[in-house]
C-alpha cells in the first residue's frame, strides 16, 4: 500500500534549505502532476498527433492530407479545450452548466472583431490606393464600415468596433468580455444559491438570449450574417491557408496541452479537493468554513475564460461564425461529450470531445454509407442525431463513466459500486430502540 | 464566567409553524451541555440557528468575548468563527480518502487562492496523523470514505470536526448506530473535548446523556422547559410529564 500522503501536496518544514530527497518544492511539483499518468499519455498523444499531421500536411510534409482535414482536426482540438473546461465545472465541481458555448462563441466574436476589420481595411486601403488623391483616415474608415456593414444595411461602425483595429486590445477582450459575464452571471446565480437543474436552465435562458440578440442586426455584429472572412489572418496575406492551417493546428494543440496540464494542477490539489466536495456536499462544505460561493463563481468564471481562448482559436480555423453558434443545443452537445468521455476525469473530456466531433464531422460530412433496409435508408446526414441521442441516453444508462471507464476497465481498476441510498448504520451496531432498555 | 455563545430571545417560524419560541441559551468556554427533547422540540432547528443554516424571526445570537452577532454572517463565516457541527447522519466526502477529508477540515486559509497554493506542512502532515491515530483510522488514510463502516464515518466526522480546531463544537445525535463499545469511547472522548471548548450534545438517548454527566438543556415545543444535572431535570414534573412520562 502506498502511503496516503504520496497523494498529497506535502513539504517538510525549511524545505528550502533543506534539500532532502523528494522535499523541494520544485520536485513535488512534478509528483503532484504525475500522480495522474494520464497527464503524460495526453500531452504524448498531442505531440505525436501534432508531429503526424505536420508530416501528412500539404504545408510541410507529404501532402497526403488535404487543408480542411487538417482544419478540422485543428478546430476539434478546440473543441477537446471546451471540453477540459466544461470537465471541471460540471465533472469536477458539480456546475451542469449549459451555457458554456456561448462563452466559446463570444470568444470567437472578439477574435473576429480583429480578423474582419484588420483584413478589410487592408482590402479598403489597397483599392483605394490607386485613387489620384491619397485617402484620409476618415475616408478608410467609412469605406471599413460600409465593407462590413453593407450587409445588414449600415455604413457606420458600432460602438462596439471600438478596439477592433488592435489585436492586443481585442485579445483583451476576448478574455474580458465572457470572463465579465460569466463573473456577473454567476455571482448573481450562485450568490442566490441557484443549483442543479434550475441552474442548467438558466444558462440555458442565458445562451438562448444572447444568441437572440446577436440575431437582430442592429446589435452591432452584422446580425444573422455574423463575421466572415475569419480564415485570412490580416497581415499574413502572403502566407496561403495550408500553412495556416498547420499553424493554428500547433496553436490548438499548444492551448490544449498548457490547459490540460495548469488544470492538472488545479486540480490535483487541494482546491480539486475542494471542488469535489461542493460536488458532492455543498451544505458540508459550507459547514467546514470554505466560501463554496466563490469557488463556484472561481471555477464558472475561469472556465469561461478558458472556453472563450478555445473560441478564439477554433474561429479563425472554421473562417466563419454566427449566432447560430450560441444555440442552446451547442451547450448541450458541449455536456454530451463530457458525459460520453467520461465526465471527473480531464482525459475523459478530450476523449470524448475528439470522438464525438470527429465522428459528427464524419457522418454528417455525407462520408458514412447510408444503410439500406429495403423500406428504408438510413441517410446519416439525418440519423446522426439521432445515433447521438442514443448513444448518450445508453452511456447514462449503462455505463455512467462514458468512455473512461474503459480505462477503469483495461486497468484493473475496481471502485465499489455503491448506489442508492445512503448507508444506514453497519449490521450489528446498537439500534435506537436496543439503546433505551 | 462570560458566556462563549449567548442565545436570547430567538424565535422562528415555518409557515406559521412556531419551530423555536422565545429560547434562550447559553454556553461557557469549556462546557459541555446535553440538549434533549422529544422529537420536533425544536433540537435541529436550534443547531441550524446558530450555524446559520436558518435566519431567526427575533431574538439574537452572540459570540465570543466580543459579543459578535452571528445572525448576519453566512454558515461558511460562522465556522470560520470557531464553531464546528457534526450532523446525524455521517457526512464525510465518500469519495475522498479519508486523508484528504481531514486535510479538507485541517483548519487554515479557506479562501480559493489559499486552497490553490495550499501545501501540506510537516505539522498538518503530523496534525492529520494524529487525528487519525485518535479515531483508529491511521491504517485507513489512503482509503476512500465512501468504503468506512458506518461507525468508522462517524469517527471520521469527529476528527475532521476536530481538525478544524473550534471553540464550539455542536454534535447531532453522535451515538446513533455506534455499538456500545463505541459509545463508550465516543463519551470519553466528549468528555475530553469539553476540558477545552465548549460542547453541545442533542440526544434523546437518555442513557447516553447520563453517561456524559453534564449539565442538561430540555427543550420543548421550542423552548427551554428545564435546565441542570440530569437528575434535577428528570425530578421536574413538566419534564416528566412531556417527555420522560411518553416511555
Amino acid at each position: 500500500m502506498t502511503h496516503p500522503f504520496d497523494q498529497i501536496p506535502a513539504r517538510s518544514s525549511g524545505s528550502k534549505h533543506s534539500g532532502g530527497a523528494g522535499s523541494g518544492p520544485r520536485i513535488l511539483a512534478t509528483r503532484r502532476l504525475s500522480r495522474l499518468p494520464s497527464t503524460f499519455w495526453v500531452l504524448a498523444v498531442l505531440v505525436i498527433l501534432s508531429v503526424a499531421v505536420t508530416l501528412l500536411s500539404p504545408a510541410f510534409g507529404l501532402g497526403e492530407m488535404s487543408t480542411s482535414f487538417v482544419k478540422t482536426l485543428g478546430k476539434t482540438l478546440c473543441l477537446c479545450l471546451a471540453a477540459l473546461a466544461m470537465d471541471i465545472v460540471w465533472g469536477y465541481t458539480g456546475i451542469l452548466s449549459l451555457g458554456h458555448m456561448a462563452f466559446f462563441a463570444l470568444g470567437g466574436y472578439m477574435i473576429g472583431q480583429w480578423l474582419m476589420y484588420a483584413r478589410t481595411e487592408e482590402i479598403v486601403v489597397q483599392a483605394l490606393s490607386s485613387a489620384p488623391i491619397p485617402a484620409t483616415a476618415t475616408e478608410v474608415a467609412q469605406g471599413v464600415a460600409t465593407q462590413i456593414f453593407g450587409v445588414v444595411g449600415g455604413s457606420d461602425m458600432p460602438w462596439i468596433w471600438g478596439f477592433a483595429y488592435s489585436l492586443p486590445l481585442q485579445l483583451a477582450l476576448v478574455v474580458a468580455v465572457p470572463g465579465l459575464l460569466a463573473l456577473v452571471f454567476g455571482w448573481l446565480a450562485f450568490r442566490s444559491r441557484v443549483t442543479g437543474v434550475y441552474l442548467s436552465i438558466l444558462t440555458q435562458a442565458m445562451t438562448l438570449a444572447l444568441s437572440l440578440y446577436l440575431f437582430q442586426n442592429d446589435s452591432g455584429l452584422r446580425g444573422n450574417n455574423g463575421l466572415s472572412g475569419l480564415q485570412n489572418v490580416p497581415g499574413l496575406g502572403a502566407v496561403t491557408q495550408d500553412v495556416l492551417s498547420i499553424w493554428f493546428f500547433w496553436a490548438s494543440a499548444l492551448a490544449l496541452a498548457l490547459a490540460y496540464l495548469g488544470l492538472t494542477w488545479i486540480i490535483s490539489g487541494k482546491f480539486g479537493s475542494v471542488l469535489r466536495a461542493i460536488r458532492d456536499d455543498e451544505a458540508r462544505v459550507r459547514f467546514l468554513g470554505y466560501p463554496v460561493e466563490v469557488y463556484k463563481l472561481f471555477v464558472f468564471t475561469l472556465t469561461a475564460v478558458i472556453c472563450a481562448l478555445a473560441g478564439a482559436l477554433y474561429y479563425p480555423q472554421a473562417g466563419i461564425i454566427n449566432p447560430a453558434e450560441l444555440a442552446p443545443i451547442a451547450s448541450i452537445y458541449l455536456a454530451v461529450w463530457v458525459a460520453i468521455g467520461g465526465r471527473g476525469r480531464l482525459y475523459g473530456a478530450v476523449i470524448g470531445a475528439a470522438f464525438v466531433s470527429l465522428l459528427s464531422s464524419w457522418f454528417t460530412g455525407g462520408r458514412a454509407p447510408a444503410v439500406p433496409l429495403g423500406f428504408y435508408t438510413i441517410d446519416w446526414v439525418d440519423w446522426w442525431q439521432v445515433l447521438l441521442g442514443l448513444s448518450f441516453v445508453a452511456v447514462t444508462l449503462l455505463a455512467p463513466k462514458g468512455i473512461g471507464g474503459l480505462f477503469d476497465r483495461a486497468l484493473g481498476l475496481h471502485t465499489p459500486n455503491r448506489k442508492g441510498a445512503p448507508l444506514g448504520p453497519a449490521e450489528g451496531a446498537l439500534q435506537e430502540q436496543e439503546a433505551v432498555e | 464566567m462570560s458566556a462563549l455563545l449567548e442565545v436570547s430571545g430567538v424565535s422562528v417560524s415555518f409557515d406559521g409553524f412556531k419551530a423555536i419560541t422565545n429560547l434562550s441559551f447559553s454556553i461557557g468556554p469549556a462546557e459541555l451541555r446535553a440538549i434533549i427533547g422529544p422529537n420536533g422540540a425544536g433540537k435541529t432547528t436550534f443547531l441550524d440557528i446558530v450555524t446559520g443554516k436558518t435566519k431567526p424571526d427575533s431574538g439574537t445570537v452572540l459570540w465570543g468575548e466580543k459579543g459578535q452577532s452571528l445572525l448576519k454572517m453566512s454558515e461558511a463565516a460562522i465556522a470560520r468563527a470557531g464553531i464546528g457541527r457534526k450532523f446525524q447522519r455521517p457526512t464525510v466526502f465518500e469519495d475522498q480518502s479519508v486523508a484528504e477529508n481531514l486535510i479538507l477540515a485541517l483548519k487554515s486559509k479557506r479562501g480559493p487562492f489559499a486552497a490553490l497554493f495550499f501545501v501540506l506542512s510537516a505539522a498538518g502532515r503530523g496534525r492529520v496523523d494524529a487525528l487519525a491515530q485518535n479515531v483508529g483510522l491511521a491504517d485507513h488514510l489512503s482509503r476512500k470514505a465512501g468504503e468506512l463502516s458506518h461507525g468508522q464515518k462517524q469517527w471520521l466526522e469527529i476528527a475532521m470536526l476536530l481538525a478544524q480546531e473550534p471553540r464550539l463544537l455542536l454534535v447531532d445525535e453522535p451515538a446513533a448506530g455506534m455499538t456500545l463499545a463505541e459509545r463508550e469511547q465516543t463519551t470519553a472522548m466528549l468528555v475530553d473535548i469539553a476540558r477545552t471548548r465548549a460542547v453541545v450534545v442533542v440526544e434523546h438517548d437518555m442513557d447516553f446523556v447520563r453517561r456524559l454527566g453534564c449539565r442538561v438543556t430540555v427543550l420543548h415545543e421550542g423552548s427551554v422547559l428545564a435546565e441542570g444535572s440530569l437528575d434535577h431535570v428528570t425530578k421536574n414534573p413538566d419534564v416528566i410529564d412531556v417527555y420522560l412520562g411518553r416511555g
